[in-house]
């Protein structure tokens, strides 16, 4: 039998208010168990835990029941205070008399007898108690980051800053992501590749980062601080290792029209092909699609130019394994397709582009060389319409696009607007918006220059078509503030298409058993206290592939990603939560309902030896639970046929104990 | 009735013996009575001849069997499965109850298997041999100088009458033709119920569930009951022995068993078959099943191995419960 005590707090008059303490604390002193019971103003300071201390010593405590606020307010308080009396912390109840009674109730009369019921069910439960003792695992003191954008980048450079090694997996041929295609940056118009290849290189060079690049993770096991990876190390037909990145072979392929993906298309590669200059690594990749020699065996330019030797025809893909604490998530975004957007008619016309199209077009290494320049016929273009929200804010076409505000086409749509103006002032630039959202710093001062000084006419108001005629395209628009329709006829329209996390990103979070929103964005542990940890311990989530951000945001993100890291990996051994599933393999059947239940992957089944009363041994197959994946959810205690599983710290046993008391 | 003969399976089980393919085989053995067939292991030709009897009362479903018969019995097991059965062999596999190499499943046909009660209903008490001559039964009674003869359509157990299919859905060999699935009225008699007032039905499932004398056997044929330790037997559930407060608190044992093989149950019927007091335990299974197929779509259990089944599965089309909440009427 345990000795209980109980300690009745005012909380000032937030309890004290609505609730007689006094009567509370009258009541509950003869309840099973209770050898005490006290009320003090304010239970969790430090003369009220003093009082808990003292109050274990002299009347032998063995659990204790706290009625007070919430326990995600002070639950860790008095675990701390029952361990520092010589208690296990475990041996502690908390029964909410603030947020689920004083706070709730007007009446002294109702809120002081249910306050009596809570205290009742938290005494049965604490009866029931055990001690429990967290488990230790060991940490891999290596890190993991998915995806070699801005977002992996910096995290990697800030972990690996830190001594721990990193590793970056990227499926590209290079890192860079996104970034890389980008020409200029807002709000202060630096050029993306100046500030972002000195990151590259600095990847390259750091010794505590290897970069698996044209690689991809196919398998995630394990748990934080001991996560198995497998990833796949696509051929690239070229040997890494001994590949300067001279550029020879790619000159000689005569495989020459391949679509360039880095241009999105607008110009072509070869078939062996280094993605841009800065590439990292700079190492060239055989398009095996494309490649005379790998398809029919006939060519072999490349390898006669290969002063290195570091052809390889005959390469395949490779399977790495490795082990690691933890994983950064940073997948990054795509803008949507606009296949479904025929009244923009993207299919249609050559000049109606996305504006990351926008940006290759611009950019000095594109596909024009930097000069704007129509892809039909390139003829300079007098006329340009930007459209924004294209799949964005979408609510009424949900089949189309997205519900959501995709952050950065605001920004970006005035940065092309305005450096149109800027380079070529007899363009007339047109930008149609619903509402022009600039919050950030210098972002709306940046804005208004695009209308102010720079001369943009944003309109206020939708296209509603684009008609290619000619070599015009006719735009028929609304303007909602004037209240009229607008033909424009345009040279260029710049779709603002939104963005989406990537498409591998799916399978990813299926792997990691890390959940995702109905967009496929990775869901963060809490949306405003833990906004870089995912739900399943040990995976952060780093830059667009938690929610549409741009550079500034992603940068700091992924550094409050990596910090998150180093924090883990910083410790030799994690304590886990006691409060996990177990299973009683003398009722388990080993029907695997948990295992498909449980959303953390936390259960595996072995076949284990038993011995029969008849003295025969009998294996039979049963469940048994990885405390140190198991998050406690109880999923896994419901769904089980045989009632095998349970949950420390709320065993069946316990809560229908506690109902019971409440039901008395 | 049947259409396969006793000899037919005899022949294929020595067959499968000599052969040494299997080492014994599960089948129906002779009872006391000739209407009262028993499970039996028959582990030669010489007992097969002698002790398998194969008619229109092997109902029993061998599934269970082999999840106890596969950790005990040395090599493989020759074991009959009606089409139903098989739906119950899937699901204990889908359970990892037992272990598919050690099995040698041969599916039967099966034309419907009569009820003792409904034959004692019409002929009387005191039967002493019963025989299968065409479409009718012939039943010999002490009391009666000639047989009284039975259309054998009559006589089918309820879940014959309201058979959900005759296509196996597992086995090795098959015997004779295959059947199809059915289009089955077996909810009929569940909406007959859900009709009723909440009184009504109180009062219906009060009657038939204190005629339960807590023999346990339709915990003990079920074959989606094979729980290591029955909540029922173990003393630390709090439900085990319990001394009932009134009459129909000692009956939460079949609301409690049908909760419990609620999305694991394939409907086969062998509650019912084997209640002595007749109680129509498996309408409470079949409600369930007709629930979840209004709720979460069309779902067989044991219709597939390894299939997901709703009531363990999520998916974001799932009802929510407020919505089953609105749909259940008045009556519920």
């Amino acid at each position: 039998m345990q000795r209980v005590g109980v300690f009745v707090c005012w909380c000032g008059s937030n309890i004290a208010g609505t609730v007689d303490v006094q009567a509370v604390s009258e009541a509950l002193k003869n309840e099973p168990g209770v050898v005490y019971s006290a009320n003090y103003q304010y239970m969790c300071s430090q003369a009220g835990q003093e009082m808990i201390k003292a109050a274990v010593k002299e009347h032998r405590l063995t659990g204790i029941v706290v009625c007070s606020c919430s326990p995600r307010m002070h639950e860790a308080t008095f675990r701390k205070t029952a361990a520092a009396a010589g208690l296990n912390p475990y041996m502690v109840e908390i029964a909410n008399i603030r947020e689920q009674c004083s706070w709730v109730h007007k009446d002294m009369m109702t809120g002081t007898e249910k306050a009596i019921i809570l205290g009742k069910a938290a005494i049965a439960k604490v009866n029931l108690n055990a001690p429990l003792t967290p488990g230790e695992s060991p940490v891999t003191k290596r890190a993991l980051v998915i995806g070699g954008g801005i977002a992996g980048i910096q995290t990697a450079l800030d972990i690996a800053d830190a001594g721990f090694p990193v590793d970056i997996v990227e499926k590209q041929p290079t890192i860079g992501g996104k970034m890389a295609q980008l020409d200029k940056t807002f709000p202060t118009l630096d050029c993306a590749a100046c500030i972002l290849t000195p990151k590259m290189v600095d990847v390259a060079q750091n010794e505590k980062i290897r970069i698996f690049s044209y690689s991809e993770v196919t398998d995630v096991h394990g748990f934080v601080g001991n996560f198995d990876v497998k990833i796949k190390k696509k051929a690239r037909y070229v040997k890494e290792d001994i590949c300067t990145g001279c550029g020879a072979c790619v000159e000689k392929c005569p495989m020459k029209k391949v679509p360039n993906e880095f241009n999105l298309g607008m110009d072509n590669r070869h078939a062996i092909y280094i993605p841009f200059a800065q590439a990292v690594p700079k190492v060239a990749t055989i398009d095996p699609n494309a490649c005379n020699m790998l398809k029919n065996g006939k060519c072999g330019v490349c390898a006669k130019v290969c002063a290195a030797g570091a052809i390889d025809y005959k390469q395949k893909d490779e399977i790495i394994e490795e082990k690691y604490g933890a994983i950064v998530v940073a997948t990054g975004f795509n803008p949507i397709s606009m296949d479904k957007f025929d009244e923009f008619a993207y299919s249609q016309s050559k000049d109606v582009i996305t504006s990351l199209e926008f940006e290759r077009l611009t950019n000095a290494a594109g596909p024009s060389a930097g000069k704007l320049l129509r892809p039909s016929d390139g003829k300079h273009p007098h006329t340009i319409v930007f459209v924004q929200c294209v799949g964005s804010r979408c609510a009424a076409c949900a089949e189309k696009g997205k519900e959501y505000c995709s952050k950065i086409c605001c920004m970006y749509t005035a940065k092309h607007a305005m450096l149109t103006r800027d380079k070529y002032p007899d363009t007339e630039v047109y930008v149609f918006y619903i509402d022009a959202r600039t919050p950030g710093k210098n972002f709306d001062e940046f804005y208004r220059r695009a209308v102010e000084e720079y001369g943009v006419k944003y309109i206020k108001g939708m296209v509603g078509k684009v008609v290619p005629e000619g070599d015009k395209l006719k735009v028929q628009a609304s303007d909602l503030i004037a209240n009229k329709q607008l033909h424009i006829d345009a040279d260029l329209v710049v779709l603002a298409a939104a963005i989406e996390p990537d498409k591998s990103a799916r399978p990813l979070a299926t792997m990691l058993t890390a959940s995702m929103d109905t967009n496929d964005f990775f869901t963060e542990a809490h949306p405003k206290l833990r906004p870089v940890e995912s739900p399943t311990a040990g995976v952060f989530l780093s830059g667009a592939c938690q929610g549409p951000k741009d550079i500034p945001e992603t940068v700091s993100q992924a550094g409050a990603a990596a910090s998150k890291v180093i924090g883990l990996l910083a410790k030799d051994k994690l304590t886990g939560n006691p409060c996990v599933a177990s299973s009683n393999e003398l009722m388990c059947n080993g029907c695997s309902t948990c295992e498909r239940v449980c959303p953390y992957g936390a259960i595996t089944y072995i076949d284990k030896e038993f011995r029969m009363p008849d003295r025969t041994t009998k294996i039979r197959r049963v469940a048994v639970v990885n405390p140190a994946v198991c998050q406690g959810c109880g999923a896994c205690t419901v769904a089980c046929p045989s009632g095998a599983m349970d949950l420390n710290g709320f065993k069946n046993s316990q809560i229908m104990a506690e109902v019971d008391a409440i039901c008395k | 009735m049947q259409k396969i003969t006793r000899e037919q399976l005899l022949e294929k089980a020595c067959a499968l013996l000599a052969s040494g393919e299997v080492s014994c085989v599960l089948g129906w053995g002779a009872g006391e009575f000739g209407y009262d067939v028993t499970p039996t292991v028959f582990k030669t030709a010489e007992e097969l001849k002698e002790g398998f009897v194969f008619g229109d009362f092997c109902g029993v479903n061998f599934s269970k069997y082999l999840v106890s018969k596969t950790q005990k019995l040395e090599g493989k097991i020759l074991v009959f499965l009606k089409p139903c059965d098989t739906y119950s062999f899937n699901q204990l596999l889908t359970e990892h109850r037992f272990d598919r190499e050690k099995v040698y499943a041969v599916g039967i046909p099966c034309e419907g298997m009569a009820d003792i009660a409904k034959v004692k209903a019409i002929a009387g008490e005191g039967i002493v041999s019963i025989e299968a001559k065409g479409e009718k039964l012939l039943v010999t009674t002490l009391y009666e100088d000639a047989p009284v003869e039975i259309d054998a359509k009559d006589v089918l157990a309820e879940r014959c009458v309201n058979c959900k299919s005759k296509k196996h859905v597992a086995y090795d060999e098959l015997l004779g033709e295959e059947g199809d699935v059915l289009d089955s009225a077996r909810f009929d008699e569940v909406a007959r119920l859900e009709a009723m007032t909440p009184d009504e039905r109180f009062a219906f499932w009060q009657n038939e569930l204190s005629k339960c004398i807590r023999c346990n056997a339709c915990r003990d044929a079920c074959p989606a009951c094979t729980c290591e330790k029955c909540v029922f037997d173990n003393p630390n559930s709090g439900v085990e022995n319990k001394s009932p407060a009134n009459s129909f608190e000692e009956k939460m044992f079949h609301i409690i068993r049908a909760f419990h093989v609620a999305g694991r149950c394939t409907d086969c019927g062998e509650c019912s078959r084997v209640c002595p007091q007749n109680i129509p335990l498996h309408l409470l299974n079949r409600k369930f099943i007709k629930d979840i197929n209004e709720f979460y779509g069309e779902y067989q259990a044991g219709a597939e191995v390894g299939a997901r089944a709703p009531l363990v599965n999520y998916t974001t089309e799932d009802l929510e419960p407020g919505e089953v909440f609105d749909r259940r009427g008045e009556n519920a």
